[in-house]
C-alpha cells in the first residue's frame, strides 16, 4: 500500500560559489548591530508531498528530483527530510 | 533552409530576432513554440532572451523540460548550429549543451547596458566576419548573468578555446572593472567544444538596426548566411 510521505528539501549554493545577496544581508544584518553574525548564506526552502512505498522509495524519487530539477549540481547541493504522513 | 526562434511562455526577445534574420536580412525564419518538436526543416535554431516560465525555480531551469528540447538537443548533436541569447544561454547550461551556470550578478543589480565586448576567436562561422581581438558594442539585460563554473570545467574550456566572448574595457584590457557582472574570466559567451552551439548574456539582436543606434551585432547574424545558403 501506498504511504505519503512529507518532504522538507533544502537547496544551498555550493560553498565554493559566492553568494551577493547572502554578503548583503550579511552586512545588513551588522548595520542592526549584530556584530558576531557571520558566513550568511542563502538558499531555498522547498516543500512536498510524496506517495511512495516505503521510505526509502521516497527518497528515492525525491534524489531523483532534486537531481534532475530543483538543484542545479554545478552550483548547489540539496538535502532533504522524510517524514511519513499519517493516512487518513 | 532557415533560422527557426523558440518561443516559451515567458520569451521576450524572439521577435527581435526575427526582425533581424528575416526582417533585416531577408532570411527565412520560423518561430517555433516551445510545443513543437519538429526543427528538421531548420539550419540554425535561436533559443532568444526573456524570462521562460518566469524563470521560477531558476532561470531556464523549467524551459529545459518544454517538449522542444530534445528536438534542439537532436539538432546540436547533428553539428547543426544552435545559438542561445541570454535567458537561452542560461537554458543551454541547464540542459547540459554548454558547461557551467549564470548567476546573480556580482553587485545584485539587473544591469542594462551597453558595453565593450572583445572577440576572441574569428575562425568559427559565428564570428567570421569580426576580426580576431576586436572591440564591439553589444546591449547586455540581465540579473543572472554571472559565468561560473568548477575549476576543471573553466580550465577546459580556455584549454580548448571556447570562450568566444568577453567583456572588456573600450580598449580591450580585461579587468575587474570591465567586468559588469562579475563573470569567471569575463566570460561574456562560450562555445561548444565542436563550437557549433554558441551561448552569450549579450544581446547582438539589439544591436544590429541603425534604427536603434548599434548595429555591431549585425556582422554576426550576416556570418551565419553562410550556414543556410
Amino acid at each position: 500500500m501506498a504511504n505519503n510521505y512529507h518532504a522538507r528539501i533544502y537547496v544551498t549554493l555550493r560553498s565554493s560559489v559566492l553568494d551577493p545577496a547572502g554578503t548583503a544581508v550579511e552586512s545588513g544584518l551588522k548595520q542592526m548591530g549584530y556584530d558576531g553574525v557571520a558566513g550568511v548564506r542563502i538558499g531555498k526552502y522547498i516543500e512536498m508531498t510524496v506517495e511512495a512505498q516505503d521510505e526509502e522509495d521516497a527518497k528515492t524519487q525525491l534524489d531523483q528530483m532534486c537531481d534532475r530539477l530543483l538543484a542545479n549540481p554545478v552550483i548547489e547541493n540539496y538535502c532533504f527530510e522524510v517524514t511519513q504522513l499519517v493516512n487518513s | 533552409m532557415k533560422f527557426g526562434v523558440i518561443v516559451f511562455p515567458g520569451s521576450n526577445c524572439d521577435r527581435d530576432m526575427t526582425t533581424v534574420t528575416q526582417g533585416l536580412l531577408g532570411l527565412p525564419t520560423r518561430m517555433v513554440w516551445h510545443q513543437d518538436t519538429d526543427l528538421s526543416d531548420l539550419d540554425v535554431v535561436v533559443v532568444p532572451g526573456g524570462f521562460s516560465y518566469g524563470d521560477y525555480l531558476r532561470c531556464g531551469a523549467i524551459a529545459r523540460f518544454s517538449p522542444v528540447m530534445d528536438s534542439i538537443i537532436a539538432h546540436a548533436k547533428s553539428g547543426k548550429y544552435v545559438l542561445g541569447v541570454c535567458n537561452g544561454f542560461q537554458v543551454l547550461t541547464e540542459v547540459g549543451l554548454l558547461p557551467g551556470a549564470l548567476i546573480r550578478n556580482r553587485d545584485l543589480h539587473f544591469i542594462c547596458d551597453r558595453v565593450p565586448v572583445k572577440v576572441e576567436r574569428n575562425d568559427l562561422l559565428w564570428t567570421q566576419n569580426y576580426q580576431k581581438n576586436q572591440v564591439v558594442t553589444y546591449p547586455i539585460a540581465h540579473g543572472e548573468g554571472r559565468y561560473y563554473a568548477e575549476p576543471d570545467t573553466l580550465k577546459a574550456l580556455e584549454d580548448n578555446n571556447q570562450v568566444l566572448f568577453r567583456y572588456c574595457s573600450a580598449t580591450g584590457e580585461l579587468d575587474k572593472d570591465s567586468n559588469p557582472n562579475g563573470s569567471l574570466n569575463n566570460i561574456a559567451g562560450i562555445v561548444n567544444q565542436k563550437g557549433n552551439v554558441l551561448g552569450m548574456m549579450p544581446h547582438p539582436e539589439r544591436a544590429s538596426d541603425k534604427a536603434i543606434g548599434l548595429t555591431d551585432g549585425l556582422a554576426m547574424f550576416e556570418g551565419l548566411v553562410s550556414a543556410i545558403a
